[in-house]
């Protein structure tokens, strides 16, 4: 992480400088005011708030004079199937996005690396990258010209197609949303993940593969024995990093596309939505704000896990 | 060996446009579907060719447009807005952390850090912004919690620095007398646009794009951005059709018919789509850029 820091010359200047020189350097330490204070109101002083997890919140008593409850919440939270369901979604769908998502990244990288033609391959570049620009909103609002009940495309056109007739509640019936939000995830992030993979897949050196090619190794046989070895370390660390979140949810992909449907708590509902509901008073504030700590403290455990495991693996990719 | 080559790029060809076409049919569906009379939708569905062109939709919209307008303000102030400031609040924080001379680097470095970590989750800061601050209906919660900076853009930023300014270049600036802020606005911001851009662009599409300090702190219309307004439209209609039965005929007729909607979606999305051709070489170095560990 610290390239700079570690020559001899510079440790020589450090040593020197034992004595900090604060009026020298103020202004550089002026110039980080903003920012400093910026992440401790809005980083720092949330973590402190914490401890409302361990009240009995109510509104009319005012935050601080709540009743401390210890850990009822949390108690309430794990007496529900509320925890085990939306624990269970919130690792189920990271699980499919992190092993499909690497797969499909990495086709759609190696697919591009096979284009020659420059100005195809921009446009490619172009158009699969789109997605990830459009807000949830609005991809919510394609979900829903694709199968809304009564005008959607699927319903009006494709299942009579299909030869069948009725159409199907989408948001109604919560069996079909694994596919549905797992497509869209895709939809929108594919593109753009590829193109970390396309950009490392850039920096192979092309002498490997006339090698290969002078011992007649097809091309398939090229990505299986160069590319993909050569790309191994990337995914390995970008997959760590992922498990890492893997107690956090993209919250606009749960909450917006199936629309906050309540019929789809079994298979949408992850730890973000629910703790948002909680919060926009559809739910139950403590339970939500113990489900938001849990989330933060087991989250924080993994990313210091995954980090632990890269570490073991390379040095130079771990985070810290 | 040439033919085996040669069937992988048709294959590649065949792949990619596949998945072009994937990702901009459900635009064009969007697009048709805001361009066709409401009759003909109600009679075939959305389509991806109007069944009977009409633009009466995006006439409806003109002519009631004064909350679309409105809330097009919002977005366009709180996007320009927050990307300047946020950039601005990056950059003064990223250079001294940048340069080995400023005093307790490491443990700002490691303050930083530990916030990409760890955090309070949603609850506490929405009490710290509505109890301490009393953000809640004002502009400004859609711009300050959580989206001016974040200790990933100063990792980013600061690492640029560290790897593409030569400290030697700062010091002869300094010893030609130029101050702190001299050297960082003349000397290292003109050679660090890259990042500069690729920060500043994901910034500017991160507000443009915001619902969810919208939905947490504005109840007010009035201060709604055109991701809010959306947002709500839809809520409206999932609620109206959650409770059909109860519901008279008068609001039924109020709310916004299908190819309205679609059109208000179009325009949500439009300047993205609009702009996006200029932006897409810097936004695609911007995520190479973004991927480079911090």
């Amino acid at each position: 992480m610290e390239p700079a820091a570690t020559t001899p010359a510079v440790q020589a200047v450090l040593k020197e400088k034992k004595k900090i020189n604060y009026r020298k350097h103020a202004p550089l330490l002026i110039m980080m005011i903003p920012g400093l204070l910026y992440l401790f109101f809005n980083n720092y002083l949330p973590m402190l708030g914490i401890a409302i997890a361990f009240k009995d919140i109510n509104f009319a008593k005012g935050i601080f004079r709540s009743d401390w409850v210890g850990f009822d919440n949390f108690e309430y939270l794990f007496k529900t199937s509320d925890a085990f369901i939306i624990t269970r979604n919130t690792i189920l769908y990271n699980l499919v996005f992190i092993i499909l998502g690497t797969v499909l990244a990495l086709a759609c990288a190696i697919l591009l690396n096979e284009i020659k033609n420059k100005p195809l391959l921009k446009s490619y570049q172009a158009i699969i990258t789109m997605p990830h620009l459009i807000s949830m909103v609005i991809v919510s609002y394609l979900v829903f010209a694709l199968l809304g009940a009564e005008n959607g495309f699927i319903n009006r056109t494709v299942l009579p197609w299909l030869g069948i007739e009725d159409g199907i509640m989408w948001y109604s019936e919560a069996k079909y949303w694994p596919v549905i939000l797992t497509l869209v995830h895709f939809w929108k992030s594919i593109g753009y993940s590829s193109i970390v993979f396309f950009a490392a897949l850039l920096g192979i050196d092309e002498e490997y593969y006339e090698a290969a090619r002078l011992d007649g190794a097809t091309r398939w046989k090229q990505i299986t024995s160069i590319t993909l070895p050569i790309l191994t370390p990337i995914i390995i660390l970008m997959s760590l990093l992922s498990i890492g979140r893997i107690f956090y949810s993209d919250f606009g992909l749960f909450y917006q596309v199936p629309m906050a449907s309540g019929a789809l708590f079994e298979t949408t509902e992850t730890i973000d939505t629910y703790v948002f509901k909680g919060l926009m008073g559809s739910g139950d504030i403590g339970m939500s704000t113990a489900a938001g700590v849990y989330q933060s403290i087991v989250g924080f455990i993994l990313v210091i896990l995954a980090n632990y495991t890269v570490r073991r693996l390379s040095k130079d990719n771990a985070l810290f | 060996m040439k033919t085996d080559s040669r069937f992988l790029t048709w294959v590649s060809h065949i792949a990619m446009l596949l998945f072009a076409v994937a990702c901009i049919a459900p635009f064009v569906l969007l697009i048709s579907a805001s361009l066709t009379d409401q009759d003909a939708i109600v009679a075939h569905g959305y389509s991806f060719i109007p069944q009977n062109f009409s633009t009466a939709a995006y006439e409806y919209l003109f002519n009631k447009g004064s909350d679309i307008i409105r809330a097009y303000g919002v977005s366009v102030f709180v996007t320009v807005f927050g990307t300047v400031v946020g950039l601005a609040i990056t950059t003064l924080l990223a250079y001294p952390l940048s340069r080995s001379v400023t005093p307790h680097r490491n443990l700002i470095m490691f303050l930083i850090f530990f916030t990409m970590l760890f955090n309070g989750g949603l609850v506490p800061t929405y009490l710290v912004y509505t109890q301490l601050f009393e953000l809640k209906n004002t502009i400004w919660a859609l711009i300050i919690p959580g989206m001016l900076t974040n200790g990933f853009y100063i990792m980013m930023m600061r690492t640029f620095f560290q790897t593409t300014v030569p400290p030697a270049l700062i010091e002869s600036a300094q010893l030609d007398g130029a101050s702190e802020y001299r050297t960082l606005w003349s000397v290292v911001i003109p050679i660090s646009t890259p990042i500069m851009a690729a920060i500043g662009m994901f910034t500017a599409i991160f507000y443009w794009n915001d619902w969810q300090n919208g939905m947490v702190y504005i109840t007010n219309p009035d201060l709604f951005s055109i991701q809010n307004m959306l947002n709500r439209i839809m809520q409206d209609i999932q609620f109206i059709t959650a409770n059909m039965s109860s519901t008279s005929g008068e609001s039924m007729q109020q709310m916004p018919t299908d190819s309205v909607r679609m059109a208000m979606a179009v325009i949500g999305a439009l300047p993205i789509l609009i702009a996006y051709p200029f932006f897409q070489k810097h936004f695609i170095k911007g995520i190479v850029v973004g991927a480079v560990k911090g």
